[in-house]
């Protein structure tokens, strides 16, 4: 019999706050975390615009040994994860005895990797490099960090998907979950934020330039957007099965009710209508729902003229005009790997206070987002079902739906 | 580098790197079990020893090795041979 699967914990560290309330502040005001980083101009960024993250100090939480292996992507999302173990009310001494997985995205080690190999150019001795490089370097540095320090007992693996990597995490967790394989899923993205990570996206000349106004450079949808703008951090859902959920009495945040998912099969980076339309129609179709019945769309739009305009074409063509959208990238950047994860919990914040955060800078529609509903300033709304897009390179194609739970 | 120059120094980066109490390391207390060394952490021991002393332990080193007096004896073995 296949399993309800649910969410009893969430937690966020990004651009927008170091955690929840923090964040829902910054989505009700419509507030931007994208800064100019100077470092990045004498590097010889073409834009040195950024979210920007704190890199956090782990002293206080960790011992030496658990903290020696964790860079950027590792450490922000130790941040998140302690914030939903927090309040999911789960602890060391109860996963140590339960079979509970963890399904990480990230797609990219690159500050560790550059720092060890400037080590070893410095010193001309591996031996002479230290033992937490190589488990800061690995791209599941996050789910061998948090799985030895958590004493996490089922599924171990990080997912690579681009900008898809938080959304296909919680996908997966939530298929493991339906089918009776886990009882509990420690999903999520994190994301570097340092210049090494981002060089070579720059180089494509693929970020917005806007960078005399940086809050107002990041424009989903808006007929005058540019480009993307690159950020970062970690956010963590903790999903799973509603048995598992009532047992122990676990707070409820919401129910994933469809998860869709396709490839586009052509070019390497730009979007393709058809595999969005693969995607939405499949989530809705694992959800069991017609598209009239979703109340919110937490758009994967980055600010890019061509991505953007395909997915307002896409939602248009599945789910109408009328269903509002926003894309809180307006106000984060993209983030990436984190960003299919830190979205559901954006969506959720939103879901649990009734409003739809705003796609700020939206300003004028060009003739495809003109046909959807943008929101470009805080609007009270009742939320009882969202759905979320993540698209990466590759083409790469993710959608979840999520609803508020009703036993 | 005289004796007192080398417990200084020992106390000092075996402190910070291992973050634990100077007034743990006493000469006569075990360095592996003070510093609750595992596998991994010799190969932090082998990088800091070489950055504030100069030299790269070995593997018989450390097995030679039971307390601090012994870490400081071997120190002024290396130092002499440098």
């Amino acid at each position: 019999m296949e399993q309800r699967v649910v969410i009893t914990g969430i937690g966020i560290y990004s651009c927008l706050g170091e955690n929840l309330n923090e964040v829902l502040t910054s989505l009700k005001q419509g507030k931007s975390g994208i800064i100019y980083d100077e470092t990045r101009k004498d590097f010889g960024y073409r834009s040195c615009l950024t979210g920007h993250v704190n890199i956090p100090d782990l002293k206080p939480f960790l011992s030496r040994r658990e903290r020696i292996g964790m860079h950027e992507p590792a450490m922000f999302a130790y941040m998140s994860t302690m914030e939903a173990m927090k309040n999911a009310q789960l602890d060391v001494d109860f996963l140590e005895k339960t079979e509970t997985g963890i399904i990480f995205g990230n797609d990219s080690t690159a500050g560790a990797v550059i720092e060890t190999i400037d080590k070893v150019r410095e010193r001309k001795d591996t031996t002479l490099i230290g033992s937490g490089d190589i488990f800061q370097n690995m791209n599941c540095t996050v789910n061998m960090n948090l799985s030895t320090i958590y004493k996490l007992k089922g599924i171990n693996l990080s997912l690579s998907a681009a900008c898809a990597s938080g959304s296909h995490s919680i996908g997966l967790g939530y298929l493991l979950i339906k089918q009776g394989l886990q009882d509990r899923v420690v999903c999520g993205g994190a994301q570097e934020t340092n210049l090494y990570a981002m060089a070579s996206f720059d180089g494509l000349g693929a970020f917005s330039i806007r960078q005399d106004t940086p809050t107002k450079a990041c424009r989903p949808f808006d007929r005058d957007r540019d480009g993307l703008v690159p950020s970062g951090g970690a956010a963590t859902v903790i999903i799973e099965s509603l048995e598992s959920a009532l047992k122990r009495n676990a707070p409820i945040y919401g129910e994933i009710i469809g998860y869709g998912f396709s490839s586009n099969g052509e070019h390497i980076s730009n979007p393709n209508i058809d595999g969005q339309h693969r995607s939405l129609n499949m989530a809705l179709k694992n959800a069991g729902i017609s598209a009239n019945e979703i109340d919110y769309v937490n758009a994967h739009a980055t600010s890019t003229p061509i991505g953007d305009a395909t997915e307002a074409e896409a939602i248009f063509d599945v789910l109408g005009g009328k269903v509002p959208v926003s894309s809180t990238k307006s106000m984060t950047g993209h983030e990436c790997w984190m960003a299919g994860a830190s979205e559901i919990v954006y969506s959720l914040l939103m879901m649990e206070n009734n409003f739809i955060a705003p796609n700020i800078n939206f300003e004028n529609p060009d003739e495809h987002s003109a046909k959807i509903n943008v929101v470009p300033t805080y609007k009270e709304h009742q939320i009882d079902c969202f759905l979320s897009n993540s698209f990466g390179f590759g083409g790469t194609n993710s959608s979840l739906i999520v609803k508020k739970f009703k036993k | 580098m005289n004796r007192e120059e080398i417990i200084a120094t020992t106390k000092r980066f075996l402190s910070e790197e291992f973050e634990i109490d100077q007034a743990l390391i006493q000469p006569n207390n075990n360095l592996h079990k003070t510093l609750d060394l595992d596998s991994l952490d010799y190969v932090d021991l082998v990088v800091v020893i070489d950055e504030n002393l100069g030299f790269k332990p070995t593997s018989d080193d450390f097995k030679s090795i039971q307390t601090f007096e012994d870490f400081y004896q071997l120190v002024e073995e290396k130092l002499a041979l440098a």
